[in-house]
């Protein structure tokens, strides 16, 4: 019998669920535990990914991507987090953050030139634009991109950047006009091994564990123009519209998540006993799996509306935000509950709710923090802000130009 | 009228557990008024048939020829046709095995005949035979009656107690030995033995299983728990965790998607005791878990348990048993 | 030479433990149902095959109307094409009823050469037989390989397959058509590619029913008593002790009064 979330998707969408979650019971939850135990990232599963076409998922086939829509991607997400953040970030970086970006604003040149190789994996891509003293204020970035004879020179810092050290592919942001404040920021595109480029890695995360978080030193990088992604001064607007991609992706993780801690807790609830009876005949036991329960089906309702806006190509920052904002701290509340559920034991890693609640710490941090959304909700709401059309809208999912 | 038993043999040796069905067929067939017979298919039958006397048939029947060496569906299944005719059988059992189970299955087909195929149990209520079996990967049990004249059954090793021997002796029956040569289709090119001394795990009595525990230090902890199955004669098994994560291979898994076993004593070291595995060894007469997690699962279907570290209490558990056996 | 791989449509395993005695006796689960882990293999072994030898795959699944989860992985996996047939039309006979109308299947279904291979899954999550495929290939007259770990190759009308079973492994060689159960050795599925996905999601699956197919009605034996066994309170003793030595040795007092040892 369907689900209601099958309900919800057609049966392509109900084919690639059972698909990514197979993927993540058989091939991400053996091994995370370990890796985030252990501070490694899971580079076994680039190349499976990649074989599966996760990476280009949602670009189109003559792109080389997978020619799925937006709803796939966050199905993917979703399964993907199931098992653990730091894998679904993956793919959040690398694609929503590197080739959807490129897909979106780039010249049919640079399409054809970088999307093929980020699709199949060959090259694995990251995102920079958060600075070690810039992060939700993206106008205050020191970065600066200097013109010189056709090329540009980039000097500057970034950090707190997923995949810094395994990516060889950079989405950069740096200011053209510094005096322009947010008007001032120009977008390139930049590769390992270039001079001057150097990175390295983040210890000491509370979460996340098994991804890679690092920072980008640049000094003196030459850029030729033609890794120039949009005008110049359009890299505020492209790093917003990222952030409409990514944050899609964190919130169908988020309901992973709570799907994961739902899961964990009934089974153990069930098993576990305390006064004689199973936990799960507890009531705030029951009060606890209820909210879960709660969290995920309107989680599941709001992914679902955001991922089909995006299908049909409206623009959707205001209900992307709220997706984000609503199910990454439901998800932080669900695994807070999950350990709660398992007592003692969940606070140990035997079990992986501990890992899920030190995950969606992070989630509510990254792309924008909770607080930052709920100004956009209200502003929107207030009438105090509006979308204004894009140059480069991203374009609606076309199966028939898509495949 | 019989109860008519293959005997599988290995190798010339007869597979214990068919001994098991043959004394329960005994015990039925007297219920039923028909004999236990016993049929033996091979190139050597002779001491496993002059053993199957001893272990309570009343009628033993083989066939004899150098075509029925190794097992092979075609020859094989029709001298059981045959044997069935011959003895009038109301039912035809076999061992569970992987050739039992297929030879029973042929059978029962040829002859429009009913099956419970990996039966947990055979009994004769109101003067007809019933099997039991579970499906649903052991979650739901169900009892047969059987509608056709003969009943067949392939049933699982160690539903029934093995017996004691008797002295007796008697007459083999010769059957016809099938086709020929010519007439076989499937050709056996290359025959290897991969028993390797290793106590097997559906026939063993004693399994000693290690599970996701060993993760700090895999080799040495199925090590450990090797050394502990090999003091007890026992099998060595391993959880899902453990197989999936490639400490140890595929065929010592136990569970829903490994073996199912039945042993007198199941010690799990380091095993959770989730819901698959308890599906695999669930109906193990005594199960003891080593495991430092005094939650876990294992220790709710467990009659004895020690609640500490695998790495320590195994060793200690294996230097107190070569005391106590020596 | 083309190959039919027989497939079933069973609950999800982690959810079999759920399954309650009224849905075991209607059929009618509420279950997450999915491909039968088993048959994974078959299919992928098909599609294996029909790289080697560049075979035509069908997969074939009897079941109730419409249902046709299992058929539509298959085909996500890369099999050519899918046929199901609808259980009405052994009027919930038996297993050798279900064995003549998938041999039945087999000699109807239409992928331009003959089928002269069938492959099949050892055994059901659900109904745990492994029964099936032995009346399909005495149905259908055909020889039978099973537990098989390894196909070799096909050449000149013979398949060489390797096959496992208790304490041995045996190379065997046999004229098609043949049918045969693979063990989980023999491969590892792959997972749906996104194309198969829309290939599968798009593709219309043609039914079989009682106009096409005529069965003998067999019914040999009933299904009574179901029940669902509780697993019993076992209280466990702990052993305590304040070293690991003391505990053991009252572990071993208890499991040599047992007598298991």
């Amino acid at each position: 019998m369907a689900s209601s979330t099958e309900l919800l998707y057609s049966e392509e969408h109900n084919l690639v669920r059972k698909m990514a979650y197979d993927f993540t019971r058989n091939e991400v939850m053996p091994i995370i535990a370990e890796h985030d135990r252990k501070h490694t990232f899971p580079f076994e599963l680039l190349p499976k990914m990649a074989q599966l076409g996760f990476l280009g998922i949602c670009l189109p086939v003559c792109y080389g991507g997978a020619g799925m829509d937006f709803l796939s991607l966050g199905i993917v997400s979703e399964a993907l987090e199931y098992g653990d953040s730091s894998v679904r970030e993956t793919v959040a970086v690398h694609l929503a953050l590197h080739a959807l970006p490129i897909f979106q604003w780039g010249t049919e040149e640079q399409k054809e030139t970088f999307l093929p190789g980020l699709a199949c994996g060959d090259h694995v891509a990251c995102f920079g634009l958060t600075e070690p003293g810039a992060g939700s204020d993206v106008a205050a970035i020191q970065t600066r991109a200097v013109s010189e004879g056709g090329d540009y020179i980039l000097t500057g810092e970034k950090m707190w950047i997923t995949l810094a050290d395994v990516a060889d592919r950079f989405l950069v942001f740096a200011k053209t006009q510094p005096d322009q404040g947010a008007r001032g920021i120009t977008a390139f595109i930049l590769e390992r091994g270039w001079q001057g480029l150097t990175t390295g890695t983040l210890e000491g995360k509370m979460g996340v564990r098994a991804s890679n978080t690092g920072w980008i030193n640049m000094q003196d990088v030459r850029v030729p123009a033609g890794h120039r992604l949009g005008e110049e001064g359009e890299g505020f607007k492209i790093a917003m519209s990222c952030l409409d991609n990514a944050r899609f992706g964190v919130a169908a993780g988020s309901v992973g998540i709570i799907r994961a801690c739902i899961d964990e807790s009934v089974k153990y609830a069930l098993q576990r006993k305390t006064f004689g009876k199973p936990i799960a005949e507890h009531q705030l036991v029951q009060q606890m799996i209820a909210q879960m329960q709660q969290d995920l089906d309107i989680g599941e309702l709001l992914v679902w509306k955001a991922g089909t806006l995006k299908n049909q190509g409206v623009r959707n920052t205001r209900e992307t935000s709220m997706a984000k904002w609503f199910c990454t701290e439901a998800a932080r509340r669900a695994a807070d509950n999950a350990v709660q559920v398992h007592g003692a034991y969940g606070y140990s890693d035997e079990y992986n709710v501990e890992r899920h609640l030190r995950n969606t710490k992070s989630a509510v941090i990254y792309e924008g923090t909770s607080q930052i959304h709920t100004l956009m909700q209200a502003a929107y709401t207030l009438g105090m802000r509006e979308d204004r059309p894009l140059r480069c809208p991203m374009p609606a999912y076309d199966p028939d130009s898509w495949q | 009228m019989a109860i008519l038993v293959w005997i599988e043999q290995h190798e010339g040796q007869a597979v214990s557990n068919c001994w098991e069905l043959l004394a329960r067929a005994k015990e039925l067939g007297g219920e039923l008024g028909a004999d236990a017979a016993a049929l033996l298919i091979g190139s050597d039958t002779g001491e496993a048939a002059q053993q199957a006397f001893a272990y309570g048939a009343d009628r033993v029947l083989a066939a004899n020829a150098p075509t029925l060496e190794h097992f092979r569906l075609q020859p094989f299944a029709a001298v059981a046709e045959q044997a069935v005719e011959r003895t009038a059988a109301i039912a035809f059992l076999t061992n569970a095995s992987i050739r039992g189970g297929v030879l029973a299955a042929t059978v029962a087909c040829r002859r429009s005949a009913g099956i419970a195929a990996n039966a947990t149990d055979l009994k004769v209520e109101e003067g007809r035979l019933l099997a039991a079996r579970t499906i649903y990967s052991g979650n739901i049990h169900a009892e047969i009656q059987f509608e056709s004249s003969l009943a067949v059954a392939s049933v699982r090793p160690r539903s029934f107690p093995m017996p004691a021997p008797r002295d007796a002796t008697g007459t083999v029956e010769d059957l016809n030995v099938g086709p020929n040569e010519d007439e076989v289709r499937q050709k056996i090119s290359e025959f290897r033995a991969t028993d390797t001394g290793e106590v097997s795990l559906t026939d063993a009595h004693i399994i000693v299983s290690g599970g996701r525990g060993v993760a700090e230090d895999p080799p040495k902890g199925f090590e450990l728990v090797g050394e502990l199955a090999s003091t007890l004669g026992a099998a060595l098994g391993a959880s899902r965790a453990a197989v999936d994560a490639g400490y140890i291979p595929y065929k010592h898994q136990v569970g829903q998607t490994g073996k199912t076993v039945r042993p007198d004593l199941y010690i799990a070291c380091g095993i959770s005791g989730a819901i698959q595995h308890l599906a695999g060894m669930g109906n193990s007469k005594i199960i003891v878990a080593i495991n430092k997690d005094p939650d876990a699962p294992i220790f709710q279907r467990a009659k004895y348990g020690i609640v500490d570290d695998l790495f320590k209490t195994v060793p200690a558990l294996t230097a107190e048993f070569s005391k106590r056996l020596k | 030479m083309n190959v039919a791989v027989l497939i079933k449509q069973t609950p999800d395993t982690a959810e079999l433990p759920r399954v309650t005695v009224a849905e075991a006796q209607s059929g009618q689960l509420q279950a997450t149902m999915v491909i039968n882990p088993w048959d994974e293999f078959a299919v992928e072994e098909a599609i294996d095959l029909s790289d080697r030898f560049g075979c035509e795959t069908v997969a074939i699944s009897m079941g109730r109307e419409g249902e046709t989860d299992a058929l539509k992985h298959a085909l996500a996996m890369g099999v050519d094409s899918a046929v199901h047939v609808d259980e009405r039309v052994i009027d919930g006979g038996d297993e050798w009823a279900t064995a003549e109308a998938l041999a039945a299947a087999v000699k109807k279904v239409d992928t331009g050469e003959e089928v002269e291979l069938v492959l099949a899954g050892k055994m059901s999550v659900d109904g745990n037989s492994s029964v099936i495929y032995a009346g399909v290939a005495c149905k259908l007259g055909w020889d039978l390989l099973v537990n098989v770990t390894r196909i070799v190759d096909i050449v000149d009308g013979k398949l060489i397959a390797e096959q496992a079973f208790e304490g041995g492994q045996e190379t065997v060689e046999v004229p098609l058509p043949v049918v045969i159960s693979v063990a989980k050795e023999i491969n590892e599925p792959r997972y749906p590619s996104f194309m198969g996905i829309r290939k599968a999601s798009r593709a219309s699956i043609p039914t079989l029913g009682r106009d096409d197919l005529e069965i003998r009605p067999s019914s040999t034996t009933r299904w009574t008593d179901l029940n669902k066994p509780e697993p019993e309170d076992v209280q466990v003793r702990i052993f305590d002790g304040a070293s690991v030595e003391e505990k053991v040795a009252q572990l071993a007092d208890a499991l040599m009064a047992e007598k298991v040892i």
